[in-house]
């Protein structure tokens, strides 16, 4: 069901975990008075398994989405690996060193940004957490201007390094993060659902910039992210994780392959097609909409579906496409579901 | 960084200096009391220069590090600093220790309108003593700092520790000379009183500064201090890391 990648080089993985597993125990307590009461002398527990025994490996400079549904141990996971958090059990190595012993050569060489939280100073411009994290990093004076004015150049920060970081819209703000993280040049960056909240626009150029990056400087970047065109458009291989086990380690084609083998075919019609001619296109309707119109169709029998359609009816416009790499996972993980 | 960010907020700065009034309120109670007739060995001028000195020891000593602690945990932003390649409580030190340059520009100008009022008398003329001044104050604020540290560390295990702080606070208001000075406590207890880091905390500074404190106990207090200094230090360092281990980093 899901094959270790193909092009894995064991002998530059940059993070090998294997086992790992992160359980909690978290108290309950139903809502109410007497309820509140009783958990003055008695709260039950309940142990919650994040992650659950997962194992993979990356290689350096990989660029890697991690995927799975709310809860799944995705960053959980990512916590474990960036030193946050101490597994219960197995093992991790990153960058050559076991995070949660968080030296600070191990820091030094990580960076953990996360979409919902920040690392920006609230009440100082970005340019005064700038200078913070040199002095934290140890960064010489040439090398932070460098690397400064690569990445204000780049993300377009002129504008924005003397504001207070509380009057930033959440994209600038996401902006200088992504440049308070990147100054001690990580090898390895975690990004956690790095653009959530932005526009569509702000997410274009922060994934442009990530695969930027990881080109330029070789860093190994994971990602999790619920929007489906940054995973598409930076990862070539995916790691899904549900209820803590990992269910697919491998390229996002082979995924998409493996649990919908099919493509999907939209056609702009040039008029409004009859139902009769519909019918006889060989292929399974998903949607009509005017005169545009959805199919699926079988990998295999899609040259024989795309001849029938032109003949049938007048194509002003025809693409073909996998399907939605979010009905993929939610099929992959219906699959999984007891 | 920590000092930008005081001055960023001078209003609530100012506001946070004149809420530290508890002890010219004492100056007053004290220097009332004392009208009627000296209260052991200190008259009306020695509990204005002890008070005075008590205002400007707790100016010069305050720490904050207790509430960012409980606020970082509940909140999930603890992450931005365990991200940082150095000790976290190192950064909490860091950030505490740049203020004091801006709570040093209220001591200044309170230090001289005392000694204008009061004199030059109202200073320690000992050379030993007024060289020790700075190490006093340093260790003053290290065993405020390092205490609270530790009580911000509980919570990582208990997700708040404020009442726990709360309970420190209530010790250090009667045990450290804040309200009465530890000269005037009975015989009984003066002698545990004396043994608990508290007294070091305040009262140890205030009178090597005002001269309240026989010489020849100064380098034995001040050794004393150091003492509780170091093992705050390596309790709240233990303590650290005991409790990151169970740091469950909720929150996104």
């Amino acid at each position: 069901m899901s094959p270790a990648s193909a092009t894995a080089c064991y002998k530059c993985a940059v993070i090998e975990v294997d086992g790992l597993m992160k359980h909690y125990s978290v108290h309950e307590r139903p809502p109410g008075m007497a309820a509140a009461l009783r958990s003055l002398f008695s709260r039950p527990k309940r142990l919650v398994k994040a992650v659950d025994g997962i194992s993979f490996r990356i290689d350096a400079a990989e660029r890697v989405g991690f995927l799975g549904p709310n809860g799944a141990g995705k960053t959980t996971t990512l916590k474990m690996l960036s030193g946050l958090l101490l597994p219960t059990a197995g093992r991790a190595r990153v960058a050559g060193h076991v995070p949660f012993e968080r030296r600070p050569e191990f820091l030094s060489s990580i960076m953990l940004v996360a979409g919902q939280k920040q690392q920006l100073l609230w009440d100082l411009p970005p340019a005064e957490t700038f200078e913070l994290n040199r002095a934290i990093y140890g960064l010489s004076r040439a090398t932070f201007q460098e690397t400064l004015d690569e990445l204000v150049s780049v993300l377009q920060l002129e504008e924005l390094l003397q504001k207070p970081v509380r009057q930033l819209s959440l994209g600038e703000r996401m902006k200088c993060e992504l440049a308070a993280a990147l100054l001690h040049r990580p090898r390895v960056l975690f990004l956690d659902e790095p653009t959530i909240g932005l526009d569509v626009t702000m997410q274009a150029a922060v994934r442009d910039f990530i695969r930027r990056y990881n080109e330029r400087h070789g860093a190994t970047v994971i990602l999790t992210s619920h929007y489906m065109e940054d995973v598409a458009a930076l990862c070539p291989r995916v790691i899904v994780i549900d209820r803590g086990h990992l269910v697919w380690d491998g390229s996002l084609g082979d995924l998409v392959r493996s649990i919908r083998p099919e493509k999907r075919i939209t056609l702009t019609l040039a008029a409004p097609a009859a139902p009769e001619a519909l019918a006889g296109l060989g292929a399974r309707l998903v949607s009509v909409d005017g005169t545009q119109l959805r199919l699926q169709v079988p990998q295999a029998e899609l040259q024989g579906v795309v001849s029938s359609v032109l003949s049938c009816v007048t194509v002003s416009d025809l693409t073909v496409e996998d399907p939605p790499l979010e009905e993929v996972l939610a099929d992959l993980f219906a699959r999984q579901s007891p | 960084m920590g000092f930008a960010s005081a001055l960023a907020y001078r209003a609530e700065f100012l506001i946070w200096v004149l809420a530290y009034t508890m002890p010219l309120i004492m100056l007053a109670l004290w220097t009332a009391v004392a009208a009627e007739g000296p209260v052991g060995r200190f008259g009306e001028r020695d509990f204005a220069a002890y008070f005075t000195g008590t205002l400007l020891v707790r100016l010069a000593t305050g720490a904050w590090v207790v509430w960012d602690m409980n606020f970082e945990v509940r909140q999930g932003t603890l992450q931005r600093r365990l991200l940082w390649p150095v000790h976290a409580l190192l950064t909490y030190l860091a950030e505490n220790l740049a203020a004091l340059p801006m709570r040093f520009l209220v001591v200044a100008p309170i230090t001289l309108a005392a000694t204008a009022w009061l004199g030059l008398s109202l200073w320690t003329t000992d050379p030993l003593q007024l060289s020790l001044i700075p190490l006093s104050l340093l260790g003053a604020f290290l065993l405020t700092f390092f205490p609270m540290a530790m009580i911000g560390t509980c919570s990582l295990f208990w997700e708040s520790s404020i009442a726990l702080f709360d309970l420190w606070l209530a010790m250090y208001t009667v045990l450290s000379g804040y309200v009465v000075p530890l000269e005037l406590f009975p015989p009984q207890l003066r002698g545990v009183v004396e043994l608990l880091p508290f007294r070091y905390m305040l009262a140890f500074p205030v009178e090597n500064m005002t001269g309240f404190l026989p010489r020849e106990r100064t380098l034995h207090d001040l050794a004393m201090q150091w003492a509780y200094v170091l093992a705050f230090a390596v309790a709240a360092a233990g303590l650290w890391r005991v409790g990151l281990r169970r740091f469950a980093a909720f929150g996104g």
